[in-house]
């Protein structure tokens, strides 16, 4: 039911773990729907230099949280919020349509981890990008852990 | 990687050799359609009864009470729906439990929408139907209770004797889906006082697609599926001999090897539980210790996530199942699990494995060996099992 792209990710999965000073943190889901997803980040200049995640939930929780992480990393900020579930999906090589949601929860994972970031930024010191950034987040809030 | 292993007998079971021996010739050499009068019909009425008569020995039925169905969902949709719809002048009023198979408790759904009134009654712990919360639920207006002889998930086994019994002071019927239970326990229906059973061959080491359902002598239900004049006019359609004729082969098979086979899978089973419990933190049993399935194993380990377990153990060549949502399609965990009373969370990291005939006491060996490392890996990627640890080191 898998691709073999999921299946490589859930045996192998990238960027797994905590990051002690991680300056942004988000997790979303919950444990009562069986998905719950923590992203960790580093940023330093806007760049999101290291990345680490950890998940409770299915394969494919296990594995779309895998591949956001890849495709985040050493990303702008800017670029990192652009990225989607579909594309997410489709760098897995597609996901079973019961299993789309688990993708959702991925992009919403780094979300929440760069508006986690932004946050503990104090308002005067943002950039007027982040800013921006922080002003869009609360037009669009994020299903942060229930 | 060696050999994979099969732990999920509950599903299904391999078809045994002989009873594929028992079904060939019935394909192409003794091919009749039982009801002809010519001797080709003759060949295969006399496989039909033949089996027919197994059945009736093994549940202490009389071969007459024996009706060959399509599977045990079939059963149960007969026996709940005939049965209603037979006594709507007495009431419409049916009783079942919360932790049915799919084939009873929808079955039920369908009825409440025409109008049926349909109590599900809650379970213990252990998930065990008490008989005096079906005494306290049942009224004179109520016709059919349905009460399962042993449940899929957890392999809890019911008090259907005395269920039975309180049923009958209410001029009831009662139906248990006994599909887990047949071939694996000693099955009598005079002894549970039944009036209706359903049964399906293919947990017993029999072909899929065929099932039975026992009808004691005068109890009326309503006939289900409308045509010919098989089965004494109550089932139409033309029989399904060779897997009627499998099924013959395989429970007298069962029967024959039951004491002998329950024991060796019984010692498997505890074994596995106690490795499972003894090596894994936070994990704890399913259903009741004692009344419970020999094959049965089902436990919930909690901050991982059922499906995700799963493909862990497909991939080191083990096949079991689980009440995790995910493995189900919907957005709910099982519903045994909840009626059992554990929350959402601990539900989802639910896994059973069924030992059967065909298991030995490597393959729990195996399980032991794997799945610790499995929950080791996977708990480590688990913010859950992360905000545990923290917790307790305060």
């Amino acid at each position: 039911m898998y691709s073999q792209q999921v299946m490589d990710h859930f045996i192998n999965p990238r960027n797994v773990g905590e990051i002690e000073d991680a300056n942004g943190v988000g997790t979303v889901g919950n444990a009562k729907c069986g998905d719950i997803m923590r992203m960790f980040l580093q940023v330093k200049d806007g760049v999101i230099e290291d990345v680490k995640f950890k998940t409770f939930g299915c394969g494919a929780a296990i594995a779309t949280s895998s591949m956001a992480t890849e495709m985040v990393k050493g990303k702008t900020l800017v670029e990192a919020l652009k990225l989607s579930n579909k594309a997410v999906a489709e760098a897995l090589g597609g996901l079973p349509p019961v299993k789309m949601h688990c993708s959702m929860l991925a992009e919403q994972a780094i979300k929440a981890a760069i508006e986690n970031y932004l946050k503990r930024i104090p308002g005067a010191s943002r950039t007027m990008e982040e800013a921006a950034i922080v002003e869009a987040l609360e037009r669009e809030p994020v299903m942060q852990e229930a | 990687m060696s050999d994979r292993i099969y732990l999920d007998n509950a599903a299904t079971t391999q078809v045994k050799p002989e009873v594929v021996a028992a079904m060939t010739p019935f394909f192409m050499e003794i091919y009749g359609n039982p009801s002809s009068v010519h001797g080709f019909g003759r060949e295969t009425r006399k496989v039909v009864e033949d089996s027919r008569g197994k059945l009736a020995r093994v549940l202490n039925a009389s071969p007459d009470e024996i009706y060959f169905t399509g599977c045990g969902t079939e059963s149960d949709n007969w026996a709940v729906k005939g049965a209603a719809t037979r006594s709507v002048k007495k009431g419409k009023h049916i009783i079942t439990s919360a932790v049915e198979h799919h084939a009873v408790l929808h079955t039920c759904e369908a009825l409440s929408k025409q109008g049926f009134e349909i109590t599900y009654l809650p379970v213990t712990e252990q998930g065990i139907v008490q008989p005096s919360v079906l005494a306290s639920a049942i009224r004179s207006d109520t016709t059919v209770v349905s009460v399962m002889l042993a449940n899929n998930e957890i392999g809890t086994i019911q008090p259907v004797t005395e269920l039975a019994a309180i049923a009958h002071e209410y001029g009831a019927l009662f139906h248990t889906d006994a599909v887990q239970a047949v071939g694996a326990i000693p099955v009598d229906v005079k002894a549970l006082g039944v009036d209706m059973l359903s049964l399906s061959a293919h947990k017993f080491h029999g072909p899929k697609g065929i099932g039975a359902l026992y009808i004691k002598k005068g109890a009326r239900i309503d006939t289900f599926m409308h045509g010919g004049a098989q089965e004494r006019e109550r089932r139409a359609g033309t029989e399904n001999v060779p897997y009627i004729a499998g099924m013959g082969a395989a429970i007298e098979l069962a029967a024959a090897n039951m004491e002998e086979t329950a024991r060796r899978v019984q010692g498997m089973r505890n074994r596995m539980i106690d490795g499972l419990l003894e090596r894994i933190p936070d994990t704890r049993l399913n259903g009741d210790r004692e009344r419970r399935l020999p094959g049965n194993v089902n436990i919930s380990i909690r901050y991982v996530e059922g499906e995700s377990l799963l493909i862990a153990l497909d991939l080191a060549g083990i096949a079991a199942s689980s009440g995790s949502a995910c493995t189900s399609g919907s957005l709910d965990p099982s519903h045994v699990l909840l009626a059992i009373g554990l929350p959402h969370e601990i539900a989802h990291g639910s896994l059973r494995l069924t030992l059967g005939d065909g298991n030995t006491e490597a393959d729990v060996d195996r399980v032991l060996d794997e799945l610790p490392r499995i929950v080791t890996r996977l708990r480590g990627m688990s913010p859950l099992y992360a905000d545990a640890v923290a917790l307790m080191r305060g």
